[in-house]
């Protein structure tokens, strides 16, 4: 099923300034998906047309089949966003100001739900302070809670952990997991590739306004992931170099690094200890590295 | 109709307000008090009666308006300028919530303080002058329609806003000195003819005789011309409203 639909979307700023160029993107029920992008590429643009924050100049979006214009209490009841900046009013209370978010979205008051949203986040002994007493994480942690707080079907995340210690983040994308366990779409885009690959389950990557790719993730890093072949000899030969001429490598000490292409050429692995072994070449450790979005991510976007 | 969104941004209005009620309380009954003081009891007492009134009563509408109306402002534009200028706007611009229920709720709650403010004046009047309200009924509804369209103004000059100067230029530039006059103080009929007619150019003449009319039965102006031009304004602010939202003009980007 399909959660959000877009379709030939463009965007133009008030400037002239064209932010996104031929969107299309489809969001499937259920699952996370994690848009990947350098500074300025219009991943916040593209979250902020969807929910309603920015307006789009042409193309068509969908949620669960209601159109964001046409249909939009609709299509915005079932969302909930996390946006980039953290902003509050300072001077509200932790639980005044998760109340406040369930009213806007309509939903009958729960204090129930809204401490359980606390809990899970672990803020719940701190609901009676003013937001201005919180630490930065803190705060992001409550932006988090008031998306949640209305019990949406996708939960957008614009750069969730940005400015998050380690535990926390941890313990942040447990509870993606959990709400992914329950049914919610999660639509988030981050700066750390870690993330994405640790979360997500289709990657998209956008690059100047226009999406690169988007893949399942296991595909992305089987697709571009060339694996590097690291061994580690015991005694460099003179003649190494014309045994090798047929591989791209390089060496640092005793390490041979190659990068093998194991897509096109699935006996890469076994033709080249063949070659190491018939020219006595002997060698005491051997990794296999995958490459990582990371690279596949500077890869993409040098072309 | 998302009656719980309304009643959300309403509460939270109001508790914005009564954080920091007693300010907002304390200045605009200092200010009255100082009012009576110097033009009630120092010089009132030596111009005598206005159209059959004593001086420090027949201000008291005047006075009333002068407050009601910035108050009424300032209210309106700074609940909806502070989420832009905050950032926290994101939150009601991505709900299911219409323009119109958004202003619903913005605008009630601004026109409640108001309202407030208002009747605080009022009783803080009686401290200084003996008041008979010929129509307390009219005079009430008077008072919540001149706020409600005042906070529908406020609002629009809250969306149009996009630093604190521009919030208070209407209404130091406009408004209060439209009110000084507009009668609060004098009675229109007491300027020289070519003044009085400037005068009809001046909306908040209409609004001043409106109300003065409930406290003391004589109206300068015909009570239906003066009724007809606050429902008037009341409908221009909710057109714009209405365009302001249909054109997202300076909310969204
Ligand atoms: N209000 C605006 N007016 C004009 N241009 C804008 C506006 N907002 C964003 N832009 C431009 O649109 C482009 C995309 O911005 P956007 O915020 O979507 O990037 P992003 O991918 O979220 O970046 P980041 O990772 O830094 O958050 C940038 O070049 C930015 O300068
Ligand atoms: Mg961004």
């Amino acid at each position: 099923m399909t959660a959000i639909l877009v379709k030939n979307l463009n965007k133009y700023y008030d400037n002239g300034f064209k932010a996104l160029s031929n969107i299309n993107l489809e969001i499937k029920k259920g699952e996370i998906f994690a848009l990947l992008g350098p500074n300025g590429a219009g991943k916040s643009t593209l979250i902020n047309i969807i929910c309603g924050i920015n307006k789009k100049k042409d193309g068509e979006i969908t949620v669960f089949g209601h159109d964001i214009e046409k249909n939009y209490k609709m299509a915005r009841s079932k969302i909930g966003l996390v946006p980039q900046e953290i902003a509050t009013d300072s001077f509200e209370k932790v639980i005044d100001t998760l109340k406040f978010s369930r009213g806007l979205f309509n939903k009958k008051s729960s204090t129930e739900y809204l401490e359980k949203v606390l809990k899970s986040l672990e803020l719940f002994k701190k609901r009676n302070q003013q937001i201005r007493t919180l630490s930065g994480g803190m705060k992001r942690r409550v932006m988090i809670a008031k998306a949640m707080s209305h019990e949406p079907n996708i939960l957008f995340l614009d750069e969730p952990t940005a400015g998050v210690d380690v535990e926390l983040r941890q313990s942040l994308w447990k509870n993606l997991y959990d709400l992914k366990k329950n049914g919610v779409t999660i639509f988030l885009t981050t700066h750390y590739i870690e993330e994405a690959e640790r979360l997500a389950d289709r990657v998209g990557i956008i690059h100047q306004g226009e999406i690169l790719m988007v893949e399942k993730k296991d595909k992305i890093l089987e697709k571009l992931g060339d694996k590097r072949v690291i061994i580690t000899i015991n005694k460099t030969s003179k003649n190494l170099k014309n045994i090798l001429i047929k591989y791209n490598y390089q060496k640092k000490k005793n390490k041979l690094i190659f990068s093998l292409d194991l897509k096109n050429n699935r006996n890469s692995v076994s033709d080249l200890f063949k070659d190491l072994i018939n020219n006595s070449i002997s060698f005491y450790d051997v990794e296999i590295k995958k490459n990582n979005l990371e690279e596949i991510f500077l890869k993409l976007i040098d072309q | 109709m998302n009656i719980k969104g309304i009643v959300a941004i309403y509460k939270y209005e109001m508790s914005r307000t009564f954080r920091t009620f007693g300010q907002s309380i304390a200045s605009p009954v200092l200010s009255t008090a100082l009012y009576f003081i110097v033009f009630g009891s120092a010089i009132g007492s030596r111009i005598g009666e206005i159209d059959g009134v004593n001086y420090s009563s027949f201000i008291v509408p005047g006075l009333i308006m002068l407050t009601v109306l910035t108050q009424s402002l300032s209210n309106a534009s700074f609940g909806i300028f502070f989420p832009k200028f905050s950032g926290t706007i994101y939150e009601v611009l991505s709900a299911p919530i219409s323009p119109f229920e958004i202003t619903t709720g913005y605008v009630t709650a601004a026109t409640t303080k108001s309202v407030i403010v208002g009747s605080i004046i009022l009783i803080t009047s009686t401290f200084f002058v003996d008041l008979n309200i010929k129509y307390p009924f009219e005079m009430f509804c008077l008072l919540i329609l001149i706020c409600l369209t005042f906070s529908l103004f406020g609002f629009i000059i809250g969306v149009w806003a996009n630093d604190f100067q521009r919030i208070q230029l209407i209404p130091s530039f406009v408004i209060t000195p439209l009110t000084f006059l507009g009668g609060s103080f004098y009675s229109i009929s007491m300027l020289p003819e070519i003044w009085q007619k400037i005068s009809y150019f001046n909306p908040i003449v209409y609004l001043i005789s409106a109300f003065r009319w409930s406290f003391y039965g004589e109206e300068e102006i015909d009570l239906y011309i003066s009724i007809t031009t606050i429902f008037i304004f009341l409908f221009a602010c909710l057109l714009t409203i209405h365009f302001i939202f249909k054109t997202g003009y300076r909310i969204k980007s």
